[in-house]
């Protein structure tokens, strides 16, 4: 379970002054189903899960991930939190399992667990063949094996996935989309990111689309449709986001 | 605090870090072979070189003396030199090294000698140039005891002891220990290399495990694990601790096996025949070597967490780089200061950073122990490190840092 309540995110630029990165941005993503977070680009969406995951720290609001707040119980949070994103890469020089291990250890977990677990992903993932082979030397589709095992090695209750299929191959995107559903199937609360429609439709029980840091529409892909009265959901997107739009050439 | 989390993320980057040729390179193979290769190899290079110089028989040429010929005779005598008949383009010569130096006897000079009337024998010599110089000495000496001879000769003529020139002798004699005539030449330069070594060797994995982290897109990926940045840089500043204490270590040890294998090796007195060049005194008591450690170990923390707080703000490695290279003028002028003759420990040096703790090991090194110095030392450096590594903790929290783009 995710609650977001009013977060808000202000940074300061020399030249540009204070940064409204995120504002007052409330949503809830319930246990076993896929929340979609939609826009373009620099609409907030890794700024909103980077707060989620208690990377960054929100300037104003909170929110509640797996029961913890993400302000009081940062720690907390992170524990019950798998985390993947196209910037979260592997560390280069370690192997592939010795990197599973390492987060598995930072996630608390006794020796025992974590061989078990360790051994169980490892063999779900087909990851054996590679086992022993540095993050370095390994193909696109191997590391984003390694960095899903990385996420689900403490069985993580909250997946949070910023644009994780963002500059992969149409085949190892759709092994992180085939993951993304098994996450829900198996009960987890999954909230990822996307500017791609397709992967919305695909996948997402809620559907909230984000433009210049404000959370400005949210419903179910069918409540979408019927509020806007269009089946395309790239037009409903535009409509939203059109009256707000400050970029030239577009109306 | 229990310190498990940053156990876990220090063993990690020692994994790491032994896979990493440049971290290799830069903390074990370097500190290694500098001196064995620097001193060794230099020294026995510069010793051949010189030993080489002595062993030639170095061409002089004779001007004038046609009227003098018992000391000609003489000089022609000597198996040391070679000498070779005038020519009117002797200078020339000399400049282009086809002799090495010139001697000019004036006209009638023994007829002068006999007549006890002053008389003046010029040595021409190249100055800065070795083996001119070696065959200038050669002919001085000789000369010299010719001298002597004449002085002998007149003494015995007028029926007077010998050593009635010679009232009394001067000896001076040296009561140090050989380790402390060691450390008195050695102290400012072991001081020196501990704490230079110290900053190379935190140098490269300070930045490898900051700035080289968000390059490799790391960064994210282990701020999103549960572990906290305070400990989560602790486990990094080990790391680097490790790094720069071993480079530290691993450097004295060679230098240790290095004098060792000069004085036993005798390197110095092979190529030099048993010159005066040879270098009895390099010995380094252990105990002052460790002293020195200790001293050098607040340094290290400091350089190690001033490294990672100053690399982390970088982007990437070429910033950092470009961020860390003039620290190393910071640390080496003080450094180098303290290596000035006559520059001591007084109160308030005492708590320059770097400057401190170069100008005590070199007493530490010749067997002086200034407690109260020790102690201000120790206090003040720790209390900079101890500033330090807030800083580098402050430093992770920072999101504009972590995040900066």
């Amino acid at each position: 379970m995710i609650e977001a309540r009013g977060l808000c995110k202000r940074f300061q630029d020399k030249k540009r002054g204070e940064i409204r990165a995120v504002e007052n941005v409330s949503f809830t993503c319930r246990p076993g189903r896929v929340y979609g977070l939609l826009g373009a680009n620099g609409a907030g969406k890794t700024t909103t899960l980077r707060m989620l995951a208690t990377i960054l720290e929100p300037s104003d609001g909170t929110a509640t991930v797996a029961g913890y707040d993400i302000v009081a119980h940062p720690e907390k949070v992170r524990a019950s939190v798998g985390f993947l994103s196209t910037a979260t890469a592997l560390y280069p020089r370690l192997t592939a399992q010795e990197m599973v291990e390492y987060f598995g250890r930072l996630n608390g977990l006794d020796e025992a667990t974590l061989r078990r677990r360790v051994a169980e992903i490892f063999a779900r993932l087909e990851m054996d063949g590679f086992r022993e082979r540095r993050c370095d030397k390994l193909s696109t589709g191997m590391k984003q094996k390694v960095s899903i095992a990385r996420t689900l090695v403490h069985d993580p209750p909250v997946m949070i996935f910023d644009e994780p299929t963002l500059g992969l191959d149409v085949m190892t995107a759709r092994t992180i989309i085939a993951f993304i559903r098994e996450c829900r199937d198996r009960g987890k609360t999954v909230i990822f990111s996307t500017h791609v429609m397709s992967e919305v439709e695909k996948l997402c029980d809620t559907i909230g689309i984000i433009h210049d840091g404000k959370l400005l529409a949210e419903g179910t892909l069918a409540e979408l449709r019927a509020q806007h009265a269009e089946q395309d959901l790239e037009e409903i997107f535009v409509r939203v986001v059109g009256p707000h739009h400050t970029g030239a050439g577009e109306n | 605090m229990s310190l498990r989390y940053a156990a876990i993320v220090y063993r990690k980057e020692l994994t790491e870090a032994l896979r990493d040729r440049r971290t290799l390179i830069s903390t074990i193979v370097v500190p290694l072979l500098l001196f064995p290769v620097l001193s060794v190899g230099f020294g026995a290079m510069a010793s051949v070189l010189i030993g080489k110089a002595r062993q030639e028989t170095p061409k002089v040429m004779l001007l004038g003396g046609a009227d003098s010929p018992r000391l000609a005779e003489k000089l022609r005598a000597l198996d040391q030199l070679l000498v070779v008949p005038a020519t009117a383009n002797w200078k020339e010569q000399i400049e282009s090294k086809e002799i090495r130096a010139a001697v000019e006897i004036p006209p009638g000079f023994e007829a002068q000698v006999a007549q006890n009337r002053p008389a003046q024998v010029t040595v021409y010599s190249y100055e800065g140039e070795i083996k001119s110089a070696f065959a200038a000495g050669r002919l001085e000496k000789f000369l010299k005891s010719y001298r002597d001879d004449v002085v002998k000769d007149r003494l015995a003529a007028k029926n007077l002891p010998e050593n009635i020139l010679q009232p009394f002798a001067v000896q001076l004699q040296n009561v140090a220990p050989p380790e402390k005539v060691g450390g008195a030449a050695l102290g400012g330069l072991v001081g020196y290399m501990v704490i230079l070594l110290c900053m190379t060797g935190a140098m490269y994995p300070a930045m490898d495990l900051t700035a080289g982290e968000k390059e490799r897109g790391t960064m994210e990926t282990i701020l999103s694990s549960p572990v906290s940045r305070t400990q989560l840089v602790l486990g990094k500043f080990f790391l680097v601790l490790t790094a720069s204490l071993a480079t530290a270590a691993l450097s004295v040890f060679s230098m240790g096996v290095s004098f060792w294998a000069m004085n036993h090796l005798r390197v110095f007195e092979m190529a030099g025949k048993g010159g005066d060049a040879a270098p009895q005194n390099l010995k380094l008591s252990l105990g002052a070597v460790l002293a020195v450690f200790l001293m050098a170990l607040p340094v290290a923390v400091l350089f190690a967490a001033a490294m990672l707080t100053i690399s982390l703000f970088a982007k990437s490695y070429k910033e950092a780089q470009s961020y860390l290279t003039p620290m190393t003028f910071v640390v080496i002028i003080p450094a180098v200061a303290s290596m000035l003759p006559g520059i001591e420990l007084t109160p308030k040096l005492a708590v320059i950073p770097i400057l401190n703790v170069s100008l005590l090991c070199k007493e530490l090194m010749v067997g002086t122990y200034h407690w109260n110095y020790i102690a201000l030392i120790f206090l003040s450096t720790s209390l900079y490190a101890g500033a330090a590594i807030f800083l580098a903790v402050k430093m992770f929290q920072r999101e504009s840092v972590l995040f900066r783009s």
